[in-house]
């Protein structure tokens, strides 16, 4: 399947596309003669002539990014660079508009955010709890959708039990660990209790707090990674599997030599998205901990959204910071894990 | 092919080589239990829940998993809260953003799996990166935004919000699920004469009924299930969703366990529902043998 997945992609930024390109911009391509049907001549018209279906498939998209995240986007970094709180941005209470008055202050926000040591401390948390909940998400999910892709009694049900927590939102989940943590009288203290066990403060120490989010937000994510790498799964040629048979490899060996790489793919896209999920994973904490016992729980994002909504005066401005920052490290992230794919030859 | 081992001797010596599709008794056993033991996990906070909406609210905390069961907790729910309303408001809100989602996605997806055109590397880009912002940076901007639209306390700046999380992590499936139908099939449909548009439509459309059932289940969980924007973007009572909703229920309720565990299973069956309905197309070997290759 290797072949298709990259079959998209361009191997430079030039007119040279690989043997495989897809269906060429202009008639079905030979696939033999290595080169792609819609050659980048300049000329606007021939563009146009030549790809103007490809932009119209994706102008709704355009659209959407652009005017419902670019601008807001444009305008919450303008936010960080201004001291805008609740008390000077412009709103109109009754009929009286009151005008803003907040003022452009540079790059205060930044230097005060960075100089303040609780940064650190988000960042280090925050960083620990996104590896620590992939890496287990990615092992349990790979392990269960490696089970199920077989054929045997009942896997259906097994399947459906095993999607459930995906299938419920969140925050209704959320609520219900929230239950189930319940010190006093949450269910898990009280099987505990019946084995002897004293009560463990799941939620109430800063520790067993940090092991409970992080194990709230495994259980709702394997569910996704299951599916979508079961999916890749099933989308690897039985035939690769029948021949590594005949062959006599082991079962170890079919998954490590055939299953591995077929899922090559879309293991990097489900890793590279859950990390960024995970990192802005606003509503496990905020409904499990509110970022307690303390502030030991809070992420990156909690914080900035307490700067916002929840401490008063609301400071916007500091809020937006937080956000503009946490934005600059993903797309750190992202291109770091960019290079090391184009490292192993995965070029996107 | 294989030659025929038997039970006892397969249970003990590695990896015999087995006719395909049998496996050792004690294989079987293992397969099975790993798989109850998971299944237990996934399904107990979400079957709690349900047992302790169906017990009197004096006896939420109860250990029991059956206790005086009574429909009181639902009764009240319906009769004394608003709660049909954010319903009625969230089944609106969820379901357009479903069609209108899954469809900018899969036209999306499709451009992008099949053709190389000016922009397409940046888009891709812009896709992922766009997952990567943090609801804190964009809330505020977007309420302003929806306030100057006229869409705050409407259906549609919700649906419109709603789109900008779900898009492009859908289109970035559905590229993927392009990407496993054969190429061949798009160039059968091109030399039959089909312009890309029809062979989109006509071939691979039907073909990707799987993707387009677990991208629409996304991106009505995403709608169904989001708090935040909801609560910003959303007040007075007949306006607000179930995510809302609930919030005032909360703090007004707090220790009500038993009306909060009655709204939850409500809020989750719908959600439930319609991913029985995805499920089914979940199994994504359904393009497999459309060609030969």
């Amino acid at each position: 399947m290797a072949a298709h997945t990259s079959r998209s992609v361009a191997k430079a930024a030039g007119s040279e596309a690989g043997p495989d390109a897809g269906t060429a911009a202009r008639g079905p391509s030979r696939r033999t003669d290595g080169k792609a049907g819609g050659t980048n001549r300049p000329g606007l018209k021939r563009a146009l002539a030549t790809h103007w279906y490809a932009w119209a498939m994706v102008t709704p998209v355009v659209l959407v990014l652009g005017v419902i995240i670019g601008w807001p986007l444009v305008r919450g970094v303008y936010l960080s660079l201004t001291d805008a709180t609740e008390r000077n941005v412009g709103r109109t209470i009754g009929a009286n508009h009151i005008e803003a008055t907040y003022q452009f202050v540079g790059l205060d926000n930044y230097a005060a955010v960075l100089a303040d040591p609780v940064f650190l401390q988000r960042l280090v948390w925050t960083v620990l709890w996104t590896v620590a909940c992939v890496s287990v998400t990615f092992a349990l999910g790979l392990g269960l959708a490696s089970v199920l892709n077989r054929e045997f009694k009942g896997r259906a049900a097994y399947r459906m039990a095993l999607i459930l927590p995906w299938a419920v939102p969140g925050f209704v989940s959320v609520f219900a660990w929230r239950f189930l943590f319940n010190r006093d009288n949450g269910i898990l203290n009280k099987i505990l209790d019946g084995g002897g066990i004293s009560a463990v403060p799941w939620l109430d120490d800063p520790t067993w707090a940090k092991f409970s989010v992080i194990a709230v937000n495994v259980w709702l994510g394997i569910p996704f990674m299951m599916v979508a790498l079961l999916g890749g799964m099933q989308s690897i040629p039985g035939e690769l599997y029948e021949a590594a048979e005949m062959d006599g490899a082991s079962p170890w060996q079919r998954f490590r030599h055939i299953t591995l790489p077929g899922l090559r793919t879309v293991s990097m896209t489900v890793i590279l998205l859950s990390t960024i999920w995970t990192f802005n994973m606003f509503p496990v904490i905020f409904l499990l901990t509110r970022g307690g016992p303390g502030d030991s729980t809070e992420i990156l994002v909690t914080q900035a959204f307490r700067e916002a909504f929840v401490t008063s005066p609301r400071d916007f401005a500091v809020s937006a910071t937080w956000g503009v920052l946490i934005l600059l490290l993903l797309m750190i992230f992202a291109l770091v894990y960019r290079r090391s794919l184009r490292k192993q030859g995965e070029v996107w | 092919m294989t030659t025929v081992t038997t039970n006892s001797a397969a249970a003990k010596t590695p990896a015999p080589v087995r006719p395909r599709g049998k496996r050792s008794p004690l294989a079987s056993a293992g397969l099975h239990g790993t798989l109850i033991v998971a299944s237990v996990i996934a399904v107990f906070p979400v079957l709690w829940v349900l047992l302790t909406s169906l017990k009197p609210a004096k006896h939420a905390i109860s250990t029991d998993f059956v206790k005086e069961p009574t429909l009181d907790n639902y009764r009240y729910l319906v009769e004394s809260t608003s709660f049909l309303t954010w319903f009625g408001n969230s089944v609106l809100v969820a379901g357009i953003t479903t069609v209108l989602g899954v469809f900018i996605a899969a036209t999306t997806g499709y451009a992008v799996s099949r053709f190389k055109f000016p922009g397409m590397k940046p888009l891709m880009w812009t896709l992922l990166i766009t997952q990567m912002f943090p609801m804190a940076i964009l809330i505020v901007p977007l309420y302003n935004l929806m306030g100057q639209l006229g869409l705050l306390n409407q259906p549609l700046g919700l649906v419109i919000t709603y789109l900008t999380i779900a898009v492009p992590f859908c289109a970035w499936m559905m590229k993927g699920f392009f990407d496993t139908i054969p190429v061949e099939i798009d160039e059968s449909g091109r030399v039959d004469g089909l312009n890309p548009f029809g062979t989109f439509w006509r071939l691979i459309l039907p073909l990707a009924k799987p993707g387009l059932a677990v991208t629409g289940f996304y991106a009505f969980i995403t709608a169904w299930g989001e708090v935040a924007y909801a609560s910003a973007f959303m007040v007075g009572d007949e306006h607000l969703t179930l995510a809302g909703g609930l919030q005032t229920f909360v703090t007004q309720y707090t220790s009500n366990w038993g009306a909060m565990s009655a709204a939850s299973v409500l809020i989750a069956i719908p959600a439930a529902f319609f991913f029985l309905f995805a499920q089914r197309h979940l199994v994504a070997g359904m393009t497999a043998g459309a060609t030969k290759g």
